[in-house]
């Protein structure tokens, strides 16, 4: 009975908690899968940062303005180009294809980035 | 940062009280507090000297004729560095219409708007029904040609003209062409003219006397002041070529929102005050970004510029005059 008692305090109940909690775990990475992944570019003091971002394919990415002048982001080779950007105004592409994508803002050509997809 | 500039701008203002300051000395810290400066050229010798308020009474009188150059409006603009950009754009034109010689019209050198919105342009064409000066000619900035490749500007502003804007007049014996350098522009380059604006000016100065006074106006300089900030024109030496065998160019420029000036042989460079908010000397700050000032001290950055044109002494002065004064 002692050995039993032992048993279910000792052994039983941490692994019900382990389960239970496994279980949870397993939920939550089951809610996480299908969102697809996302990355930043801020944009502050006329710089696009970081200036090289580096992505999975599938990725969404969004460039957000800080500055109190309005920039925009648009690709040079045309393949995705933003409307002019207020301060705190934001834009989102999804990048489907492998490749590198060089970007600049039309209004500060000065200001140059790239989005390399892998 | 703030405590620097503060630092520099106090420093501005002392040298500006202080009359044995050098003409380079000067012409540096102009850039900063600009209470005013004269320049007269004369046989391609360039004279500047100090705009007190004695000769500020005086600008203009005996002058065949005057205008006015306003620039970097930037209607719709209200972060802190400014946040009444229409109040300081109708102190700019009250001072204009107080000018002791009514100009015989006003160039706007560009960035008219923030963002180009219909609204904005309203604001503006409001505003600037009170100036005394009726005729006003503009050229774009790169805030007026946003979201439409400069549709809503050329219909509001540019009937007439050609391309993206650029068009040419003359006024009493004085050729005067607007040029558009905010258009098309490529990654990683600055302003820029194109081929085909280029051509249309080597064709419009064509045949033209050397005597001819010309005055190129755009909006970026057209002179390389600052490349890391995108504060020059790829393309302006060909278009200075075209003006090289005149006896007088005047080059008017906006964009940089303070005055910088340069003259080199025949040709005089001068970039013109905002009425909206000052930006940071060249390297100064990490970026060109509006420059936030007390208050108190924003009039004294924020300015009109009037230029006066002396037919019989071929001299030519410009007079910067901050709105605080």
């Amino acid at each position: 009975m002692t050995k039993n008692k032992f048993w279910i305090s000792g052994v039983a109940v941490p692994v019900l908690i382990a389960m239970m909690l496994l279980v949870l775990s397993s939920r939550v990475t089951a809610n996480a899968e299908p969102s697809a992944p996302a990355a930043a570019v801020k944009i502050d003091n006329f710089v696009f940062g970081p200036q090289t971002l580096t992505v999975p394919v599938g990725t969404t990415v969004t460039w957000t303005n800080s500055d109190d002048i309005p920039h925009t982001s648009v690709s040079t080779e045309g393949v995705f180009k933003s409307k002019v950007l207020d301060t705190d105004e934001k834009f989102s592409y999804t990048f489907t294809k492998a490749g590198t994508y060089p970007y600049y803002c039309t209004i500060h050509p000065k200001m140059t980035g790239k989005i390399v997809v892998q | 940062m703030p405590d620097k500039k503060q630092d520099l701008i106090d420093q501005s203002l002392q040298d500006l009280n202080n009359d044995s300051v050098d003409r380079r000395g000067f012409l540096k810290c102009m850039a900063w507090a600009g209470t005013g400066l004269v320049w007269t050229m004369s046989g391609g010798v360039p004279v500047s000297r100090a705009f007190s308020k004695g000769y500020g009474k005086d600008a203009g009188k005996g002058a065949d004729f005057t205008f006015v150059q306003i620039s970097d409006s930037h209607i719709g603009f209200n972060k802190p560095a400014n946040p009444d950009v229409t109040a300081t754009l109708q102190t700019a034109i009250n001072k204009i219409n107080a000018m002791p010689q009514k100009p015989d019209f006003i160039i706007h050198t560009g960035d008219l708007s923030q963002l180009s919105k219909p609204s904005e342009f309203d604001t503006l064409d409001q505003a600037l029904k009170s100036a005394s000066a009726k005729q006003i000619y503009f050229v774009p900035g790169e805030h007026d040609m946003l979201s439409d490749d400069g549709d809503q500007y050329l219909q509001r502003y540019g009937k007439g003209t050609k391309g993206s804007g650029w068009y040419s007049f003359d006024h009493k014996g004085v050729h005067f062409v607007g040029l558009v350098n905010v258009a098309n522009l490529k990654a990683g380059g600055m302003g820029s003219l194109g081929h085909e604006q280029l051509e249309w000016l080597e064709d419009d100065l064509h045949g033209r006397s050397a005597s001819t006074p010309i005055v190129l106006f755009a909006h970026i300089p057209l002179w390389t002041i600052y490349p890391d900030w995108g504060w020059g024109t790829d393309d302006s030496e060909q278009a200075l070529s075209y003006v090289k065998r005149f006896g007088s160019v005047t080059v008017l420029n906006g964009h940089i929102h303070q005055i910088m000036q340069k003259v080199e042989g025949k040709v005089s460079f001068h970039t013109a005050m905002s009425t909206a908010f000052p930006q940071p000397a060249p390297g100064t700050a990490p970026s060109a970004g509006p420059m936030k000032v007390p208050a108190e001290q924003l009039q004294k950055v924020l300015g009109i510029t009037d230029v006066n044109y002396l037919v019989s002494g071929r001299s030519l002065a410009v007079v910067d005059s901050p709105l605080g004064s």
